[in-house]
């Protein structure tokens, strides 16, 4: 195994050949905001939070999907992330509709976190309020649309660590949307085990447990990571 | 001596008003959580406009600071959220409606005003099923909720549903002595 070293913020990392930006600078301690990133699971780069700036090129890329390079020399909060940042964070606000006060994730958010981190405290983008639905057809869980950032960490973890595939997105651009099954109603899908994956890993309050009124959404994220050790390292800890 | 009582001897008092646009009230119910520190602010200040400590019905020239609670609804609302801009030194959009548009703004996945009156006075009335119709007295609902920045140009953000006293607070207290506010951080800027 080949070892590459490179710097981020100035700091000196050696990391394996293969390894992310992201990991490097977890390795570092340097942290990067990101919101589509799920620790188990595949990387997409679908939010663009965790750009970075590399010596060399002008193009900002995401560091949860490239790779290390040696030599290569990294900055990742630079007054143009910042600005990137906080912009990416609006456009997420403005684009689809969340209403944190009347949210069942409200105080238990990652978007909401992530605009604090970014100091966010309006948008500079109008409001597009599009109308996308909400379903409540599966007697257990609820997805709302609306608060929907299409991270696809629902259809990855569904996909990667149960197996299932109950979730992928339909449509283009600012038509995306998630479909359950082939895009019929979720209640409907034979292939949903009911296991609560995707609830688990949603930085939102798109997808939830019924029965849950504001602020009452709470996630068991410990149990995604147990199960990808569980099953690579076959080690059953927590 | 601590700033705010040098201030208090030397400046002239700061003309202070609220505005409630279209919002719960709950932003004006925050403030007057300040509790003790109201009668301090009331030291440093005269309230010139506001449904909860002034009874003067028409919004006054020269003001200094406005606090603006709720979003733009409708006609009156337009029409006092420019009077205020035009009135007004610093304007501070109040709470998350002001910041957001927020619930007031839910009317908007539905489409225009017809369509949203429809709803509310036609389609989900149980008896008596009329459009309201009083002109001059009912203000017209315009076709979008928006927030107040989308309208006039805002000076300081202050979100929450509603901001908590502690940061009404933190937020005008420097003001009182001249200096804008740092609205960074958790206790400043969460929403919700």
């Amino acid at each position: 195994m080949s070892v590459k070293t490179l710097t981020i913020d100035g700091k000196d990392v050696a990391i394996e050949e293969g390894a992310t930006i992201l990991q490097a600078a977890k390795e570092a301690g340097v942290a990067i905001p990101t919101l589509c990133h799920l620790e188990g699971v595949s990387d997409v780069g679908a939010c663009r939070l965790c750009l970075v700036e590399i010596a060399g090129t002008s193009k900002l890329l995401p560091a949860c999907v490239t790779e290390v390079a040696e030599g290569m020399q990294v900055q990742t909060n630079t007054p143009k992330l910042q600005e990137y940042r906080r912009m990416t964070v609006e456009l997420l606000f403005s684009e689809g509709n969340h209403f944190c006060s009347v949210c069942v994730a409200n105080g238990n958010c990652e978007l909401q976190d992530v605009a604090i981190q970014v100091g966010m405290d309006h948008t500079r983008f109008p409001y597009r309020f599009p109308n996308r639905g909400v379903d409540m057809s599966h007697p257990s869980f609820g997805i709302d649309h609306n608060r929907c950032i299409l991270c696809t960490r629902c259809v990855r973890v569904c996909d990667e660590i149960e197996g299932a595939h109950v979730w992928d997105v339909a449509q283009r651009g600012a038509g995306c949307y998630i479909v359950s099954g082939l895009n019929q109603p979720w209640g409907t899908v034979d292939a949903c085990t009911s296991c609560g994956k995707c609830v688990d890993a949603c930085p939102t309050g798109a997808i939830f447990r019924k029965g849950e009124t504001t602020g009452e959404k709470e996630r068991d994220r410990a149990k995604l990571e147990f199960l990808v050790t569980a099953r690579e390292k076959h080690q059953w800890i927590r | 001596m601590d700033t705010l009582t040098q201030a208090t001897l030397t400046q002239p008092k700061i003309r202070f008003a609220t505005v409630w646009l279209a919002g719960c009230s709950g932003c004006h119910m925050s403030f007057l959580d300040l509790d003790e520190w109201l009668i301090e602010l009331a030291q440093h200040v005269d309230v010139v406009y506001s449904p909860v400590g002034c009874d003067l019905k028409e919004y006054p020239k020269n003001v200094d600071v406005c606090l603006v609670e709720g979003g733009v609804a409708n006609e009156d609302n337009l029409e006092l959220l420019l009077q205020v801009r035009q009135r007004t030194k610093i304007l501070i959009s109040f709470g998350d409606c002001a910041v957001t548009a927020n619930i007031p703004a839910m009317r908007n996945l539905m489409g225009g005003a017809d369509l949203v009156l429809k709803r509310g006075y036609l389609e989900l009335a149980d008896d008596t099923r009329k459009l309201p119709h009083a002109p001059g007295i009912v203000p017209e609902l315009l076709d979008r909720v928006m927030p107040v920045h989308e309208v006039v140009p805002v000076d300081i953000f202050m979100p929450g549903c509603p901001p908590s006293a502690d940061r009404i607070k933190a937020t005008i207290e420097p003001l009182l002595t001249g200096h804008k506010p740092v609205m960074e951080g958790r206790s400043m800027i969460k929403f919700g």
